[in-house]
């Protein structure tokens, strides 16, 4: 139907937009926000994809909790502007070549593979894929121990980032303001691959 | 669409968020690569989901999502560390792990 | 008992006097080592005889007799015993070796007496007698190899027995070299001949012989020839001869022994032992021939006109054993065996006068400081008169018989040979010139300090010197002792030189042509399988050929008269005239030089080479340092990749990452 595969392009072409922001911009509160973007058309990708749970799941999450964490946190460091490409010069000349090779690569495994199944649409699948029923009835059956590591994960990360985020006493001078000494960075890194 | 575009865009979104590791030196916008590349997988997984018409996928990238979160908190946690132990906020300067 | 029980007292003995003196060596008192070491000698002598004795009462086809006292290997083709055979050659030698060997170990209880090192001598004399005695009495080439290398180890501590002197070493390393030489073309024969035959004893291979070689077989004469580079090489002749004169660096009784009387003969032994290998390869007998009769020149030319008392006797016992070569090659058995025989008595005998004057000179050997010492030395001067005319062939004489016998032998073959025969008359001319040119030249003309001392009745003394070289010594162990003795004053010097010089007149008796044919006779059970047994000179011929010895000798030793006696001075002027011939002659036809520029500038070479490229640069360096350097390189190259650099890591991920997937493009399509 001509109305998705617009649909697709047009957030294609956002998500692209919002990775190549987030890579090429040179002040991280903007790539933050590039991602944001990116996040957005991703999740019009899962709509597509009949996941809608999982689109909305991305919008409040991702978009919303944790992109909103990140902001606070650039907002807080300051974050200066920085050339793009590295000052030691093979690895910004070969990091991109070699990533472009990866993709390279992975284009060719997906356009030639031998998958039929990758060249349709995709099974038939009746109106209850990807709903919160289907989701909830997976999560509670078929995927219980992930379901449960999953959770577990998320408490060893917050008592993780309380225990980061603790002042230790004796360890701050009086009155000194944080962030980074101002003197230029000194010659230490004699050793480069 | 057929399912073979989808696997190629998140293939793209993957080696863009590569090739931002690899540039960048603000560990805040390596962190922000990183996700994309996360989001590639979970964009790969679902679209591997609708194709067998199986919802496990989909359950699989919702665990993903949870990780990439965990994953935010603590690395956004040691930039804090670092900026208030006034050290520079540049991976290259971080080449000795010192305790 | 049996021949054989004989045969192995004849080994043992000398072996029980080696352990005595060694073991014991600091329990002796005074000359007791000396006696003990005679005593073993003597009682090989007497088992020598008792095995000749025994052996005569078998008819005369039964005289090879074989005991086996142990087998060493026995495998399905090859059986190797160390056995001992008893056969008229091999007592014969085992009679003349132990017998004279007897004699030189009286003289050298005197002789030796006063040197620190007086019971390792006799030890070292023990040994080398029973090495020689082994030599002879195997009855397979594995047990005369293990004699022959053994002979080759003595005679090497014997002649570098003075062990501080440098050149006594030196002389002691060149003869083992030399030796060394002769025994690996000794071994590969035994290869050779085991290879075509089968068999390692002598019996079994001579059998088997006319069967596996045709006449003049390749595999044979070059067998023959590897048999006759040891011989040569034990018996000093061309091209292996330059140890021999060196080899006077040992006390004298040693130079008795080993260089008139035993070592150097083992070499013509071993081609009489080897007969019917010899006429089957003619080359090789011919070859034999021609070789002995060059060194027979060759030696009596230098022997004209060194200064070195010993070395001229030296040099005429390398001249000697050209005529024992010769007369075996020849086939006349029973004439070169008779040479050797009566070359053993006057060459010994030669040998000890000699000590006693050395003794006199207070060590000195340079003839051009001796004269005069006829009226100090009468014993001396009466013996080594006998022993000078029994060399020079004097009519009656030992040697007179002997010699021209072989010559009668070599004309009679005819051909090529009487080349040989002539040449051997005219090296006689020379023999008999050399030897009374010492006898004038020792004992006439006016005396000399030392020998004026002497007739007042002490015996001279000096520093204790290098007689060679000049440098000064100390008369501790491992130089001469500091008494000299001196035949007059020596009660066993004495008897050990009068039975030699009573053999060396009398010693002819045993083959006196047309009169006596004992020699002949007794050697005929070894012999008799030879080709040439029943060819022998007429009577005529060989009258003829006495008589022109006899004028040959008598007129070169009138020449000699003429020279030193009458007009002295002419030898001088001689010198001076012919001073290129002098000069070639007296630097022993530059062989010395020619080994020197040929084959040991090139090792030195090679090994100075070998330690600088090969063992520093290449090994040390290349290999060795090269693999620490890779190493190295390559633990620096892994140091740089842990960095600390997060960067690097990650393109390491991404690069392994599209390697893999790569991996998988190609694997499944």
């Amino acid at each position: 139907m001509w109305f998705e595969q617009v649909l697709f392009f047009v957030a294609g072409i956002g998500a692209l937009a919002g990775a190549l922001g987030v890579v090429m911009l040179r002040n991280p509160f903007y790539s933050v926000l590039a991602l944001v973007v990116h996040l957005i058309a991703l999740a019009v990708l899962f709509l597509l994809l009949h996941a809608e749970f999982l689109a909305a799941g991305q919008i409040v999450v991702y978009a919303g909790a944790v992109m909103v964490l990140y902001l606070f946190v650039v907002a807080y460091i300051g974050g200066s502007d920085e050339p793009l490409a590295a000052e030691g010069g093979p690895l910004g000349v070969f990091g991109p070549l070699f990533a472009a090779a990866v993709g390279v690569e992975l284009c060719i495994a997906f356009v030639a593979s031998g998958l039929k199944a990758l060249g349709t649409r995709g099974a038939e699948i009746g109106t209850g894929f990807g709903a919160p029923e289907q989701i909830g009835e997976l999560l509670l059956t078929k995927w219980l121990v992930a379901f449960e590591t999953a959770s577990f994960l998320l408490l060893v990360a917050a008592v993780g980032a309380v225990v980061l985020a603790r002042r230790r006493r004796g360890l701050e001078e009086e009155g000194a303001a944080p962030g980074p000494r101002r003197e230029a960075p000194t010659e230490t890194l004699e050793v480069r691959v | 669409m057929d399912v073979v575009w989808f696997l190629v865009l998140s293939a793209f979104i993957f080696v863009i968020g590569a090739g931002g590791v690899l540039t960048r030196r603000n560990p805040l916008v390596v962190l922000l690569c990183l996700e994309l590349m996360l989001n590639a997988g979970n964009l790969a997984l679902i679209a591997f989901a609708r194709m067998h018409g199986d919802g496990s996928g989909q359950i699989f990238a919702l665990i993903v999502m949870v990780i990439a979160a965990c994953e935010v908190v603590i690395g956004l946690g040691i930039i804090v560390a670092m900026y208030r132990n006034r050290l520079p906020i540049d991976i290259d300067e971080m080449s000795e792990l010192r305790g | 008992m049996s021949a054989t029980s004989f045969g192995w007292l004849v080994l043992v003995f000398p072996v029980v006097g080696l352990l005595i003196t060694s073991l014991g060596w600091r329990a002796l008192p005074g000359r007791s080592a000396g006696w003990i070491a005679s005593a073993a000698i003597l009682g090989s002598f007497l088992s020598a005889i008792g095995a000749l004795v025994d052996m005569q009462d078998h008819p005369a086809e039964e005289r090879h007799l074989v005991d086996s006292a142990w087998t060493y290997a026995a495998t399905a083709d090859l059986e190797v015993d160390l056995a001992i055979l008893i056969d008229p050659l091999s007592v014969f030698m085992c009679l003349v070796v132990a017998g004279v060997s007897f004699l030189i170990h009286v003289y050298s209880v005197a002789y030796m007496g006063g040197d620190r090192g007086y019971a390792r001598y006799f030890a070292y004399l023990n040994l080398f007698v029973f090495s020689m005695l082994l030599l002879v009495l195997a009855a397979n080439f594995v047990l005369l190899i293990v004699g022959w290398a053994f002979v080759g180890a003595a005679s090497y501590l014997l002649i570098s027995f003075w062990y501080r002197r440098g050149t006594a070493t030196a002389a002691g390393i060149k003869a083992f070299v030399m030796n060394v030489i002769g025994d690996v073309g000794l071994v590969i024969a035994a290869f050779l001949l085991l290879s075509e035959t089968g068999q390692l004893d002598y019996l079994g291979v001579f059998e088997e012989a006319p069967e596996a070689f045709g006449r003049n077989d390749g595999t044979l004469v070059a067998a023959c020839l590897l048999i006759l580079v040891g011989a040569f090489a034990k018996s000093a002749q061309l091209p292996l001869h330059t140890w021999l004169p060196d080899a006077m660096e040992g006390p004298t009784p040693v130079s008795a022994l080993i260089h008139a009387a035993t070592m150097v003969t083992a070499g013509v032994y071993l081609i009489a032992r080897c007969f019917p290998l010899f006429e089957l390869a003619p080359t090789a007998a011919d070859i034999s021939a021609v070789v002995g009769t060059a060194t027979l020149l060759m030696a009596a030319s230098i022997a004209l006109v060194v200064t070195d008392l010993k070395r001229v006797i030296a040099y005429s016992t390398m001249s000697q054993i050209g005529y024992m070569v010769l007369g075996v090659s020849v086939a006349a058995y029973g004439a070169g065996l008779f040479h050797l025989m009566t070359h053993a008595f006057f060459k010994a005998l030669l040998f000890m006068g000699a000590g006693s004057v050395i003794g006199a000179m207070a060590g000195a050997q340079d003839m051009d400081r001796m004269g005069g010492f006829r009226k100090a030395m009468p014993f001396t001067f009466v013996t080594f008169t006998i022993g000078a005319l029994a060399l020079a062939g004097f009519p009656l004489m030992s040697g007179f018989f002997s010699k021209d016998e072989v010559l009668a032998f070599t004309i009679d073959r005819g051909g090529g040979y009487l080349v040989l025969g002539i040449v051997g008359y005219l090296a006689a001319a020379l023999t008999a010139f050399y030897a009374f040119r010492m006898v004038f030249r020792v004992f006439f003309g006016e005396p000399v300090p030392e020998a004026r001392e002497l007739e007042r009745g002490h015996v001279a003394h000096g520093e204790p010197m290098n007689p060679a070289t000049g440098e000064p010594e100390d008369t501790d162990v491992g130089f001469p002792g500091p008494e000299h003795h001196v035949a007059e004053r020596s009660g066993p010097m004495k008897a050990a030189m009068a039975p030699l010089a009573l053999l060396a007149i009398v010693g002819g008796i045993v083959a006196v042509p047309g009169l006596t044919d004992t020699l002949e006779h007794f050697l005929e059970p070894t012999f008799e399988e030879s080709r040439f047994h029943d060819t022998a000179p007429t009577e005529g011929a060989e009258l003829i050929g006495l008589v022109i010895g006899a004028i040959i000798s008598i007129a070169s030793i009138g020449v000699a008269f003429l020279m030193y006696m009458r007009r002295r001075g002419i030898t001088l002027e001689l010198r001076d005239r012919f001073t290129a011939v002098h000069s070639f002659l007296s630097h022993k036809w530059y062989f010395d030089e020619l080994y020197d520029a040929g084959f040991v500038r090139p090792m030195a070479t090679a090994g100075s080479f070998g330690r600088r490229v090969v063992e520093t640069d290449f090994v040390q360096g290349f290999i060795v340092g090269g693999s620490t350097g890779i190493v190295r390189a390559g633990t620096s190259f892994a140091r740089a990749i842990q960095t600390g650099f997060l960067r690097a890591y990650a393109l390491l991920l991404v690069l392994g990452l599209a390697g893999l997937v790569l991996y998988f493009l190609i694997a499944s399509s």
